[in-house]
């Protein structure tokens, strides 16, 4: 909806989007330790943890990696999301940077699994990779203000 | 829990299912397929099936259809080209099973793309390409057969590549 076609809209001040991985710690290495996010939240309770990531680019926005397990989900409920995930059946995420290749060349080094190199089509670039558990990341290349208004 | 619902036997054959992605021109000969899932070549077919809903090579065949079909819309590149690029070794084959699979030749499908409006540029490429990969549920074989008319034939045994 346009803005200002509601006057009285909510302010939003922050964002928690939330993705299913197959292991927190595993997770936490991968999108800390090679994609450059910093944790923000990591809190646990028993076998519950609650971990969210931020990239310090963005900081209005918090990247929960989630376990599905009991008693959030049931166990067959847990299985079931474990094995969309690992089918990368999951919607793609995006991740919108200035440049891809250089991107692409620094996270190939740090052992980031891409499923496309960089391609040229439409007048920007992109590539794809994988976090560990399956969850699938396009990497596109923001075009340059005054080409087509869009990131 | 049956073997093909281990998520970490599912990841291994989204590995193979990505290779295809990126490179659809090339042989993905079953063995291929299974070294890359670390799974034996005599499980790895059933085992991609059951994850993914069809067989590896028919996989292939739509990410190849695929690939053609944004090729003919988005290039001027020669249908010969294409065929080659997109990974047949021939303009009958290509055209033949381009056909079977689209239901039109490969010129058609090239005027027929140039005459609509495209509102894709707005769309990553990447999805698009995940989204307008043919359905192709049945094999090809079966396909052609129905096609015919001929809806009484045994189920193939055997599929086309």
């Amino acid at each position: 909806m346009n803005h200002s076609a509601l006057a009285d809209n909510i302010t939003v001040a922050g964002l928690v989007v939330g993705i299913y991985v197959r292991d927190q710690d595993e997770a936490h290495d991968f999108y800390v330790g090679k994609l450059g996010f910093r944790v923000h939240t990591d809190a646990r309770n028993g076998d519950y943890r609650w971990l969210t990531v931020q990239h310090p680019d963005q900081p209005s926005l918090q990247l929960g990696l989630f376990a599905p397990q009991p008693p959030t989900v049931d166990a067959a409920t847990a299985q079931t999301l474990g094995e969309i995930v690992a089918k990368g059946a999951m919607p793609p995420l995006v991740l919108v940077v200035d440049d891809c290749r250089a991107a692409h060349e620094r996270l190939l080094a740090r052992g980031v699994e891409f499923t496309q190199e960089p391609t040229e089509r439409y007048g920007s670039v992109d590539a794809n990779f994988r976090d560990p558990s399956g969850n699938g990341w396009k990497m596109i290349e923001a075009r340059k203000a005054g080409e087509a208004g869009r990131a | 829990m049956s073997a093909s619902h281990d998520p970490e036997l599912l990841r291994r054959l989204l590995r193979a299912k990505d290779r295809m992605d990126a490179a659809s021109h090339e042989a993905w000969p079953v063995q291929r397929l299974a070294r890359v899932s670390h799974v034996s070549a005599a499980h790895f077919a059933r085992a991609f099936k059951d994850a993914f809903g069809l067989p590896p090579h028919r996989y292939l065949l739509t990410r190849r259809i695929e690939r053609a079909t944004a090729l003919l819309r988005d290039t001027e590149m020669p249908i010969l080209d294409i065929a080659l690029q997109t990974g047949w070794n021939s303009l009958g084959t290509f055209g033949r099973t381009f056909r079977d699979i689209t239901g039109e030749s490969p010129r058609q499908v090239r005027a027929r793309q140039r005459a609509a409006t495209h509102a894709l540029e707005l769309v990553p490429g990447c999805f698009l390409s995940a989204a307008q990969r043919p359905d192709l549920t049945i094999a090809v074989s079966e396909k052609r057969r129905r096609e015919a008319g001929d809806t009484v034939g045994a189920p193939n045994q055997k599929e086309d590549p």
